[in-house]
């Protein structure tokens, strides 16, 4: 019996030892995400999580994202770039260290680029290095690129975490030990818990004020929300339960970063299927959508509506929610002029983020209201990407575009809202090659115009950045141009 | 007359049977009202409205899309008892004819054949397979059906067989087949009657299960899709809002607890009855 | 006798045969890929088949098939599509939070049962008996997400004792882990020791209407006496039995549990690799425990006929 006693003791002093929390000294940052990174190869895979994890932490690449979404240089110091726009060339910084002590220099640069526009890449984003033709090493620090036409995304296209630059001696290894230049060291991972960094003491740029910085994943908002309650976690960047902010936001605690996201949130619409096909229908669409049911109910109030696949806080955003207002008998009027005066039935498939689950629960009530009968069914990512992405098999279904500046995916006919219009297709061609920023905005304008005008998709919102920080962790990103968490700046105010 | 109510009396049956009894009959009713009417349209949304504690108005508040939760759990529950009532038939409906046959025929390879195929199916981790079924077929009531259904198989055919085995070796049965009746008359003339007792006892146990299988599967997403509410889906939608509205997460978990309790104690207060022994040790 | 055995044993091979190919086959019709799932929706279409070459997913069915089954019979379980790391190192690192959190359930759920269960027995048809079973029942009622559900709102969102989810880990010492586990096992216990405690209940009860408890009794042994020294350790031979079952119950049940809390345990392993289609893993994994099954029927089969000799006359 005395054993049992025993552990009846331990059972109550548990909770007593734990609820006291001890602080030390705070150099260490602990930062919750939602989603584990599969592996840690940024160049492998699609998988946001890596880069929220290593982007300009661990890897860093020629030019790199500022916090604001502009293009700043990164591993290459300036960059010259020949008169008619097809040759690059990098001037590349000097005493640049790999965290296995090797030097980073133009071979890095060549090795990198050519495996991820080689043939057999597994490169996710292989078309950001689809124009290139040749990539030459000049000396040991400086790198030519040779682009097949000019191209005025490229110098944006080498910021991303899928062009961070690599080792050729590290390689094998990289999706378990990855070994870059950046801030941090990659020093452990727990699977299905913790990825830990230290820091780089030997960093060629600005070193990090952090000692040590741990990103635990919390999948579950709720446990999200408790672990940031209990101050488990310092920082939970993209805090998936916009419901609970407002009690972050009441307490001193915390502080609630609200900032801009590259996630256009559409009703994307099958095209080529009947009856969306018809030009009229999904004008109804579009009419029959309240906007702001759909960001209250679904996002709590947090995000922004638009009218258009584009960013509002691009500075080439054209204001068109006014072509879509909520207007459900313009709608039913629409829908009976396109020979559905009863409506129709149709499929809205939802993978499982919170905003299309919800969102999608809106929409088919609001749907109801304009005699269009929608079936919902909830699939998982792998059922979505192979039924909806792949297969075009839906009707309707919801989804948050990440990719930043990702309006030419409108100009490829096969893809998965199979829109096919010579005119826009045009238009993306032009601005792809043309570098006049004058230019380059007024193309951008038209294209938001014609995918407006074309009702191509239910064009729903824009979500926010929303973080929860701990009120004394000062430097945190709040806006996301990508999908990172730069810690290189971030330190504890004490 | 059936042999199982054969000098029997109602008064036999125990006070917890009656205690299930009304908690089953209680939930069936709001269920089947729910067919007709509702306090409110479970499938339109006022936002505005949501987040309600329970008043006068919504007398179990209301969810995080205004939706009135006592509507909800009522039309949520009629999709649970039907997933769970449709794999306890097809269980019978399989596990029956291979628990008798198998009992019949005992000792031959067909026997065995069963006994292996019941082993096999209870080595698998019951609602890993269920997860992978809804993933094969789609998530969807029906599907639920019968990821729970194929795991009532073995079940009722270990019971039938089990029951029918001791049936074989009475004197009744005997007399039967000297008569020269076949197998399959004698399975379906005497056996069945009289283990019918125990399939009953046994039904009850599997429908108890087959709901909080139900709402297990519906809770990861898998059950019934929307707007048909679903009592496993309100608790992992009131999962990120406990905080908030505590109220969507307890009246749902709630109902689950009282049908499977009553059929748990209808369940039990049927065993007692049908078998005075076991009452002994179970009262 | 060594007949029966060798039936045994070739019943044993066909399924655990039979259950690899319904394994296979059902994951193979599974809609998703994992080569697609990771290259997310701006991938091109040759870099999703490059990826799948890599991987090994553009060998025929049949061969992928085989592969797995020579690997799994020389111990290799193959090696994690998204993780690429070996299966076995993966169940091994997951084993760390799903044994101790079975064991830890299973140690819960028997020190409150038993007491429990004893206590009824001896308040045989009492209030308490009465009010005691009530509990139990209402105990066996709970679905276990929804009583963790409301346990994390108690303890970790309202009073802040325990984190609502995450696992601490080993290297910072044992008490920091087992607190982690501590709301999930709780979860986990209360159905396990409502089941337990009934047990012991009935199982004590029929042990008291044996004759050797009632020539104990006229022996002049007191009730407690005679409950404490022969009571009680017959009754558990019934219990124990159940035991057994629950921790096999336990290991594989607890996925939805891990889900809740977030643990990184064998069943949240299996949850994520279905969503990601790191089919090897799942196959592995299920295959693994449908072993671990099997096999521990088939000992306990052979143990029987060892140890029973009327069995042995039975099927010879």
């Amino acid at each position: 019996m005395k054993f049992f006693k025993n552990i009846f003791f331990v059972l109550l002093v548990i909770p007593i030892v734990f609820s006291v929390n001890a602080f030390a000294s705070k150099t260490d940052l602990t930062v919750g995400l939602q989603l584990e990174p599969p592996h840690l190869d940024p160049t492998g895979a699609a998988a946001g999580a890596i880069d929220q994890v290593l982007y300009s932490n661990v890897f860093e690449g020629l030019t790199r994202f500022a916090s604001d979404g502009s293009i700043i240089p990164g591993l290459a110091k300036s960059w010259d770039v020949s008169s008619d726009g097809t040759t690059y060339t990098f001037h590349l910084h000097k005493g640049v260290k790999y965290h296995d002590g090797s030097d980073m220099d133009a071979n890095d640069v060549k090795f990198s680029l050519d495996r991820a526009r080689a043939e057999d890449t597994t490169n996710a984003q292989k078309a950001l290095f689809a124009g290139i033709t040749d990539v030459n090493v000049i000396d040991s620090h400086k790198v030519q690129v040779v682009l097949d036409k000019p191209n005025g995304n490229f110098l944006f296209n080498l910021a991303w975490g899928d062009a961070v630059i690599v080792s050729e001696d590290s390689i094998e290894n990289i999706k378990q030990n990855p070994v870059g230049t950046g801030a941090f060291v990659f020093d452990n991972w727990v699977q299905g818990d913790r990825i830990e960094l230290k820091k780089n003491n030997s960093y060629w740029g600005a070193p990090a004020k952090l000692e040590k910085a741990t990103f635990k994943f919390i999948s579950d908002p709720s446990a999200a929300f408790a672990a940031m309650m209990a101050e488990d976690v310092d920082v939970f960047k993209s805090f998936p339960a916009p419901e609970n902010l407002v009690q972050f936001e009441a307490d001193s605690r915390f502080k609630v970063l609200i900032g801009s996201n590259e996630g256009e949130t559409i009703l994307s619409t099958n095209n080529k299927m009947e009856p969306f096909n018809n030009l009229k229908v999904r004008k109804a669409l579009a009419h029959a959508i309240d906007r702001k049911a759909i960001i209250d109910g679904a996002m709590f109030g947090y995000g922004t509506p638009i009218g258009t696949h584009f960013a509002p806080h691009h500075p080439a955003y054209v204001d068109l929610t006014g072509q879509s207002q909520y207007d459900p008998e313009l709608s039913k009027k629409l829908l009976s002029e396109a020979g559905f005066p009863d409506g129709f039935t149709t499929t809205l498939k939802l993978p499982p983020p919170a905003y299309a689950r919800k969102g999608g629960e809106i929409i088919a009530s609001q749907l109801r209201d304009v005699g269009i009968n929608v079936e919902i069914s909830n699939l998982e990512w792998a059922q979505w990407l192979e039924e909806v992405f792949r297969g075009k098999d839906y009707g309707l279904t919801i989804v948050s575009h990440t990719e930043p500046f990702d309006i030419g995916i409108y100009a490829r006919p096969e893809y998965y809202f199979q829109y096919d219009s010579k005119e826009f297709q045009k238009v993306i061609e032009d601005l792809t090659a043309e570098t006049n920023p004058v230019q380059r905005t007024s193309l951008m304008k038209n294209a938001q115009k014609i995918i407006a005008d074309d009702y191509v998709n239910g064009y729903l919102f824009q979500r926010a950045q929303l973080s929860v920080v701990n009120s004394k962790v000062i430097g945190m990103w709040k806006n996301s141009p990508t999908q990172a968490t730069d810690l290189t700046a971030v330190y504890w105010d004490n | 007359m059936m042999p199982l109510l054969k000098n029997k009396n109602l008064s036999n049956l125990s006070f917890s049977f009656w205690v299930g009894s009304i908690c089953v009959l209680f939930v069936f009713l709001l269920a089947i009202v729910s067919f007709f009417w509702t306090p409110y349209d479970v499938t339109s949304l006022e936002i505005s409205n949501r987040f309600k504690t329970p008043s006068y108005n919504h007398f179990l508040g209301t969810d995080h899309f205004g939706r009135d939760i006592l509507s909800m759990i009522m039309v949520g529950t009629q999709t649970s008892i039907a997933v769970a009532m449709v794999a306890v038939g097809i269980g019978i409906l399989f596990g029956l004819p291979l628990g008798l046959i198998a009992a019949a025929k005992r000792g031959t390879f067909f026997d065995d054949l069963v006994m292996r195929f019941n082993d096999l199916i209870f080595a698998f981790p019951a609602l890993i397979i269920a997860i992978l079924i809804t993933a094969v077929l789609g998530p969807g009531a029906f599907n639920a059906i019968i990821a729970i259904g194929i795991f009532n198989i073995p079940v009722f055919a270990r019971v039938a067989r089990g029951a029918a085995l001791t049936q074989w070796s009475k004197e009744y049965i005997l007399a039967a087949q000297v008569s020269g009746k076949g197998t399959i008359l004698i399975s379906i003339e005497h056996i069945i009657p009289n283990i019918l007792n125990l399939l009953i006892v046994q039904a009850t146990i599997q429908f108890s299960l087959g709901i909080l299988a139900e709402a297990a599967l519906s809770y990861v997403g898998l059950g019934a899709q929307p707007p048909i509410p679903s009592l496993g889906r309100m608790l992992a939608d009131s999962q990120t809002m406990i905080s908030i509205a505590p109220h969507m997460a307890i009246f749902p978990g709630l109902f689950i607890v009282i049908t499977v309790l009553g059929l748990n104690l209808m369940g039990d207060g049927l065993r007692d009855y049908f078998d005075p022994k076991l009452k002994v040790s179970n009262s | 006798m060594l007949e029966y055995f060798f039936r045994r044993v070739v019943t044993l091979f066909f399924t655990l045969v039979f259950a690899s190919i319904i394994i296979f086959v059902s994951l193979e019709i599974i809609p998703g890929d994992p080569a697609s799932y990771m290259l997310g929706i701006n991938a091109q279409e040759d870099t999703v088949i490059a990826l799948k070459k890599e991987l090994g997913l553009d060998k025929p069915k049949f061969e992928r098939y085989l592969i797995w089954v020579k690997g799994m019979l020389i111990g290799d379980f193959g090696v994690s599509y998204t993780y690429r790391s070996p299966v076995i190192e993966m169940v091994g690192e997951r084993l760390w939070v799903s044994l101790p959190l079975a064991i830890y359930a299973l140690l819960l759920s028997t020190i409150i049962a038993l007491p429990v269960g004893i206590f009824a027995a001896a308040n045989r048809g009492k209030i308490l008996d009465f009010s005691i079973m009530g509990f139990t029942q209402i105990g066996i009622a709970i679905p276990n997400f929804w009583f963790a559900m409301l346990l994390v709102y108690l303890f970790a969102i309202i009073l802040r004792w325990f984190s609502a989810g995450g696992f601490a880990g080993w290297e910072d010492g044992i008490i920091l882990g087992l607190k982690s586990l501590t709301l999930p096992a709780i979860a986990l216990a209360l159905p396990q020791a409502s089941i337990l405690a009934r047990v012991m209940r009935s199982s004590l009860i029929d042990i008291l209407s044996e004759d050797f408890m009632k020539t104990a009794r006229a022996k002049g042994l007191s009730f407690k006496k005679a409950l404490i020294s022969h009571g009680i350790r017959n009754a558990l031979i019934p219990v124990l039995t159940i035991i057994g079952l629950q921790f096999s119950f336990l290991m594989a049940g607890a996925i939805i549990i891990e889900n809740v809390f977030f643990l990184p345990g064998l069943g949240r392993l299996i949850f994520q690799s279905i969503a990601q289609r790191d089919i090897i893993v799942v196959e592995s994994v299920i295959m693994l425990l449908v072993f671990s099954v099997v096999l521990v029927t088939f000992i306990v089969d052979i143990a029987y006929v060892i140890v029973d000799p009327r069995l042995r006359s039975s099927i010879l």
